[in-house]
């Protein structure tokens, strides 16, 4: 069950050597090395185009987006859209949905790491009776439709007074609900040295200690990775706060989206399309900073975009 | 990130004293579930109650509002003979069906284009892999809307090549292709697990195969295909699971209504629709509870069936 989740050896190795044919002389291998750029070059070109598109419409005039004008480039780029998009909807300001989002990022990234290491930490490396059973238990979440959980505990949320608070929103990170992080922190602390946590014990340090001072610092890849995701994850969800959530004040960035979607249906398309790159623009700029390490996240922890 | 499959850890320090190992084995079950308490409370709290709870909820009438009416298997066979049930489970089949093994295809194919490259390698895998990030949020669903609506980009470019499709939003019979594009399109998170097992396959294995005159086609089904199967394995069953639980693009693609002619009805959004503006709470939870049960048949399946085909390599076990 666990080597399906990761199929792959510890990115630090040197990969192995692509297979390279000595008979290839250096012209047939110039040529070779030109069409696989062609290609690539042309695929990415396909495969940005939607994100281009949108980024050029948001600078473009209404009456340019869409209709028989399909160049990305227009002779009336301006920031008209976004000055529209700024004021938000609902009379309340996409600023404070900005605040929103970055509230419950945040609370979702101090969550997991607090509660996903600590019980990783258990899971890893202390030995206690029943814990292969909740192991086997905490996989089998990783496979649940998660569908199957959200009425009752909304029933429970609504009959405790709590909807239309972050709590029902924030309360499962706190308790380790994504057992993905958790999952991806045993990985990491199990290949971490038991000798380590040997000699501490040996001069008395007690799990407390051990945890903190020992595993918390070595854990640090594995908890930037799970700060990276728990974030974007938290950002881009949809279905929580439209649940939870009805006073457009309290509304994050996508749940944002749809109302202006809802309320301006096409009237103003650059303005709309200008509010989906605003609210993008975290995720961008977690990407381009911290590029390596998410796409090395996904091929060596099989993380999920 | 790890080879070892198994769950023993190396055991506690050698040989102390009997009276000494049992109270240390006492002090950790304690430790041991004092450190598990988040995850436990949450487990119990978050998943097993709500699950206990809405296998109960799904034999009953509940509308959030009057207490919960027992009515025994009536969700269930109510179900059975409600269309837009049916419609919601032929439109979530048809893109499981066939956007998953798409997506998979595209991402092994690019991933092989990837691994023979020398260099680029890393920006083209960034690239290809930033779609993944971005494409079940609410803004790409908006894109993806504007782009296949009426006279948008998709119309306008095909209508270059003389098809005349119009827009795809509004067409039932063009919103499943253009779904199945958008997970497509997603390719770069498979693709990015896909290169890093290619990377763990010995060059020399293809080098002999190439001494005994094997061509590329042999290579790819007597070497890549088997090297990779844990890998295949892997990526298919978590992207079969997923892809059960689209909702946000389908929900904004069509405004909450899962239309045109219910053809963007996938299973979730119908489930959402049940529940949270019928408010007919035991019905949704008939359907969750189906969910499960499929997802789960799907899985036992897939493990099941994975004894022959899928290889792991002597070194990994």
């Amino acid at each position: 069950m666990t080597t399906m989740a990761t199929p792959t050896k510890p990115a630090t190795e040197a990969p192995a050597p692509v297979y390279n044919p000595k008979s290839e002389s250096v012209g047939a291998k110039r040529i070779k090395s030109a069409i696989f750029h062609v290609v690539a070059l042309a695929l990415t070109g396909v495969v940005l185009y939607p994100a281009l598109w949108m980024v050029a419409s948001s600078f473009k005039p209404n009456s340019e987006i869409g209709g028989a004008n399909t160049s990305l480039w227009s002779n009336n780029f301006s920031f008209d859209n976004f000055v529209t998009a700024m004021d938000g909807i609902g009379g309340v300001s996409t600023l404070q949905f900005f605040t929103n989002s970055l509230i419950l990022a945040i609370g979702a990234v101090v969550g997991t790491i607090l509660s996903a290491s600590v019980s990783a930490y258990a899971f890893a490396r202390i030995k206690f009776p029943g814990r292969s059973v909740f192991f086997g238990m905490m996989i089998a979440t990783l496979l649940l439709p998660f569908h199957v959980v959200i009425i009752p505990q909304y029933i429970v949320f609504q009959q405790l007074g709590l909807v239309d608070t972050y709590i029902p929103l924030l309360i499962g990170k706190f308790l380790a609900a994504d057992a993905f992080f958790v999952f991806l922190m045993v990985q990491f602390m199990r290949n971490l040295p038991a000798e380590l946590d040997e000699a501490a014990r040996i001069d008395g340090a007690g799990h407390v200690r051990i945890f903190t001072a020992i595993m918390l610092p070595l854990m640090k890849p594995a908890l930037i990775s799970t700060s990276i995701f728990s974030f974007i994850w938290s950002w881009n969800d949809f279905l929580g706060p439209l649940l939870y959530l009805n006073t457009p004040e309290k509304y994050p960035l996508p749940l944002a989206l749809r109302l202006f979607v809802d309320q301006t249906q096409s009237s103003d398309y650059g303005a709309m399309i200008a509010m989906s790159v605003l609210a993008l623009l975290p995720v961008l700029i977690f990407f381009l900073v911290f590029q390596r390490y998410i796409v090395e996240g996904v091929s060596t922890q099989g993380l999920k975009g | 990130m790890t080879q070892s499959p198994t769950l023993s850890r190396r055991s506690t320090p050698s040989a102390p004293s009997q009276p000494r190992k049992s109270r240390q084995r006492g002090a950790d079950a304690r430790a041991g579930y004092t450190f598990l308490l988040p995850w436990l409370l949450g487990f119990i709290a978050l998943t097993v109650g709500p699950m206990i709870s809405s296998l109960y909820l799904s034999f009953t009438n509940y509308n959030l509002f009057d207490p919960p009416k027992w009515i025994g298997l009536d969700n269930y066979a109510t179900l059975f003979q409600d269309e837009r049930f049916l419609g919601s489970v032929g439109v979530t089949l048809s893109y499981v069906v066939f956007g998953t093994p798409l997506k998979l295809a595209a991402a092994l194919a690019v991933a092989m284009l990837l691994n023979s490259a020398r260099k680029g390698q890393g920006f083209y895998r960034s690239a290809f892999y930033a779609p993944s990030l971005i494409g079940a949020s609410v803004s790409i669903a908006i894109v993806w809307k504007a782009m296949f609506g009426d006279s948008g980009p998709v119309d306008q470019g095909l209508s270059f090549f003389g098809i005349n499709l119009g827009g795809w939003v509004g067409n039932p019979s063009m919103t499943m292709p253009m779904m199945i594009l958008l997970t497509v399109w997603q390719f770069g998170a498979p693709m990015v697990i896909f290169l890093a097992g290619l990377k763990q396959i010995p060059a020399d294995l293809y080098e002999a195969a190439s001494m005994d005159g094997a061509g590329p086609v042999r290579k790819f089904f007597n070497i890549t295909w088997p090297m990779l199967s844990p890998v295949i394995f892997f990526n298919l069953l978590m992207e079969t699971i997923h892809a059960f639980q689209i909702f946000a693009s389908a929900y904004i693609i069509s405004n909450g209504e899962g239309g045109p002619a219910g053809s963007t009805l996938f299973y979730t959004l119908y489930l959402y629709l049940r529940g949270f503006s019928d408010f007919r709470m035991g019905y949704a939870s008939a359907m969750a509870w189906l969910l499960v049960i499929v997802v789960g048949i799907i899985t036992l399946i897939f493990f099941k069936t994975s004894k022959s085909w899928v290889h792991y390599s002597g070194d990994s076990k």
